[in-house]
């Protein structure tokens, strides 16, 4: 027995995990999943910022389609069969992962964040207890000339949460991304030392949507730095609660 | 030509080294080297990390002592911040590294050392190890490993982890202590009393028995180094570093720790990844010192807590103030388990000890930072330098087992010349080889900043290289 709800006539139909699901026109296949409490690994994705589809881990398959599609940047169409978990995916997903550890340098153990990471969060919830790629193990370094914060680019998985926070919300685009493939970092202003940035308002936004260790306050020790992320919501319904 | 005798693998130490001997025609030894074969280099790839995650960093040096290289870290960081961290933040550090001395003196001296004590420096090696105690001396065994988990359990109970616990951060302690944890730590100290003076009880029964090993377990005059605090006690956090010679008398005191180069020189030899630091001013190797409880106990006046101090007046009764033997480290160190449990136990019963401010906060502001603390095996050095955002440029490292290093090499050269004979090879010589290097309870992982384990081949050869003998152990 099923129980419909009337969610007017833009409302479409589909099948997530063999489950029925109904969503609104316009909705991604991230969203109708979670609102159906239907987990989806992300990294890249933040609600309250623009769709970047850069970390590949909400890849999922859509019946009838050869190409794994990223739910977070794939609009619902009415009669989608979707599979969010099969062994191919999972395949991907833990590859994705352990791509990123060897491509940096994530140093769990020593990191301010670890406990607190979403990096290493994501690597214990798919099972990753190895890396079955050579580490890379680049000379990156710690930019440490910002009063108050820290950008280590050996933490960094270029999710660029940071970048679009802070053009989009905070609306400075101090940080952008330069370079291409494992050449791409983040920069500041025209490639500055943050510390130097002209643009920059010290308002820290970066360092809480952070997932891993990569920007963080500084003075913090090993385990110490805890990412406060509750505020995106509030500030994303203020803003479209405006006139 | 001469024949060189090789202990690949140097057994029930922490780390791993080689020991060579070098025979005369008449089958004695002339020469003999300590080797230690591995290498770590913290002190390079620490290198543009920032100074806050020094402690935590470096603490992985070791998984046996990672609570000293904390205290010796962050007391560096402290010096780099400038700040004096708060009264109860340096009283839980003290407890924190007590507890870690307690649990590596107890490693020592129970899982390492006893069982030549116990069954005789040639008994039979396949039961002279901790199996062996725990198959004929369970009481004792049992005693050695609840002893540790004493340490351990404090070390876990202020900082969440046994090993490796990030809560020393430069300015203090991240979280202070609660009322139900020092609680759940006084109650473990009546217990741990009573098993470390079962543990010297025992001690008492069976020192008298290695004579010829007290008389050339590297027993030589030598300078001692250690901390110790204003009135003259035994010192393992603060104070001053002080060298004293054979007889017990001051011979020099830092009183900058930023002065130490002008004090220790750090010789390389090619035979070995382990420096050698030697007191400069009497130049290498004359400056040859020795460091580690039995430093500590003749260096200070007195230990300042009443069991402590009355074992302390027994030993020097027996020995002397400064008795020369490193057999003595044995007993040095039963005796600093029993003041490091006492000290803990005064350390935890002051008003302020649950004090929640325990961390100062501030910037960098020195470019250049020493840090000096007691580690179980002696006294450790952490030296840092920094950029003008708070970046390491450059560490240098004095761990505690390096400071023994020219103590051990030449230990180990008296014990080969008393007991080896290179004609006919039996274990038991080439064990006591191995004792020596125990007594100064050597952490080599530590000192080297490696892997595997190898096992145990001696071959005697003859000048044309034939073998005539071989030792296996597995």
């Amino acid at each position: 027995m099923t129980t419909s709800i009337d969610v007017g006539s833009e409302s479409l139909t589909l099948r997530i995990d063999d489950k029925d699901v109904s969503c609104r026109k316009g909705d991604t296949v991230l969203q109708v999943a979670r609102e159906n409490g239907i987990d989806i690994p992300t990294l890249c994705y933040m609600e309250g910022l623009s769709i970047w589809g850069g970390c590949r881990l909400c890849m999922v398959e859509i019946a009838g389609s050869p190409k794994l599609q990223a739910a977070c940047a794939t609009v619902c169409t009415e009669g989608m069969n979707i599979s969010t978990h099969s062994p191919r995916l999972e395949n991907y997903r833990r590859m994705i992962v352990e791509l990123l550890l060897a491509e940096r340098n994530h140093v769990c153990s020593v990191c301010v964040s670890n406990g607190h990471c979403e990096l290493q969060a994501m690597a214990v919830k798919l099972g990753i207890d190895h890396v079955r790629f050579p580490y890379r193990f680049p000379h990156l370094e710690v930019d440490n000339s910002h009063d108050r914060m820290r950008m280590d680019h050996n933490r960094c998985i270029l999710c660029s949460r940071c970048v679009r926070v802070c053009a989009e919300v905070e609306g400075a685009h101090t940080k952008d991304i330069k370079g291409r493939g494992v050449l791409a970092a983040i920069i500041h202003d025209l490639d500055q030392n943050w510390g130097e940035s002209e643009t920059c308002t010290s308002c820290g936004k970066c360092v809480n949507i952070c997932p891993t260790g990569a920007l963080t306050h500084r003075g913090t020790a090993v385990g110490e730095m805890t990412k406060k992320t509750t505020f995106l919501p509030y500030l994303t319904l203020m803003r479209e609660a405006q006139p | 030509m001469n024949k060189t005798i090789t202990i690949e693998g140097v057994t029930r130490i922490e780390g791993h080294a080689r020991i060579t001997m070098t025979l005369d025609d008449n089958g004695k030894v002339s020469e003999a080297q300590f080797h230690v074969t591995q290498f770590r280099g913290f002190e390079k790839f620490v290198e543009g990390r920032p100074l806050t995650e020094m402690p935590g960093i470096m603490a992985r040096i070791c998984g046996i002592c990672p609570v000293s290289h904390l205290m010796a870290s962050a007391k560096a960081c402290d010096d780099l911040l400038a700040v004096d961290i708060p009264p109860t933040a340096k009283k839980l550090r003290q407890i924190m590294n007590l507890a870690q001395i307690v649990q590596s003196h107890a490693l020592s001296f129970f899982h390492l050392s006893s069982p030549d004590l116990l069954f005789g420096m040639d008994g039979d090696p396949a039961s002279r190890n901790i199996f062996g105690l725990i198959r004929d001396h369970p009481e004792f065994a049992r005693d050695g490993i609840l002893l540790r988990k004493f340490g351990q359990d404090i070390i876990a109970l202020l900082g969440e982890k046994k090993i490796h616990p990030a809560w020393v951060v430069p300015g203090g302690v991240n979280a202070p202590l609660t009322a139900e944890n020092r609680d759940l730590i006084l109650a473990q100290i009546p217990a741990a009393l009573s098993r470390a003076a079962r543990a010297l009880d025992y001690f008492h029964t069976v020192r008298d028995h290695y004579p010829a090993e007290v008389d050339a377990f590297a027993n030589f005059p030598t300078l001692f180094a250690g901390l110790i605090s204003p009135a003259g006690l035994i010192e393992h956090y603060d104070g001053t570093l002080r060298f004293v010679d054979e007889h017990a008398a001051p011979v020099a005191d830092l009183a900058d720790p930023h002065q130490y180069p002008a004090m220790i020189g750090e010789a390389v030899e090619k035979h070995s990844y382990l420096k050698s630091p030697y007191f400069r001013p009497r130049g290498y190797p004359d400056g040859i010192y020795r460091v580690g409880p039995l430093a500590r106990i003749i260096l200070a006046e007195r230990c300042g807590t009443p069991r402590a101090d009355a074992e302390l007046g027994l030993f020097r009764t027996r020995l002397g103030r400064s008795p020369q033997s490193s057999f003595h480290y044995h007993w040095a160190r039963l005796i600093e388990i029993l003041y490091g449990i006492e000290m803990i136990q005064r350390l935890l019963e002051y008003p302020d000890i649950l004090n929640t401010h325990v961390r100062s906060r501030a910037r960098p502001n020195r470019l250049e930072g020493v840090g000096i603390s007691e580690a179980p095996r002696g006294t450790l050095i952490h030296h840092y330098r920094i950029d003008e955002n708070a970046r390491m440029v450059w560490a240098n490292l004095i761990i505690a087992t390096g400071n023994n290093n020219l103590a051990m090499n030449r230990g180990v050269l008296q014990v080969a010349q008393r007991f080896v004979d290179g004609t006919h090879l039996e274990e038991g010589m080439l064990n006591r080889v191995e004792a020596v290097i125990r007594c100064f309870d050597p952490c080599l992982s530590c000192s080297t900043h490696a892997l595997g384990q190898m096992p145990l081949r001696i071959e005697l050869l003859k000048p044309n290289g034939e073998l005539c003998d071989v030792l296996q152990r597995d």
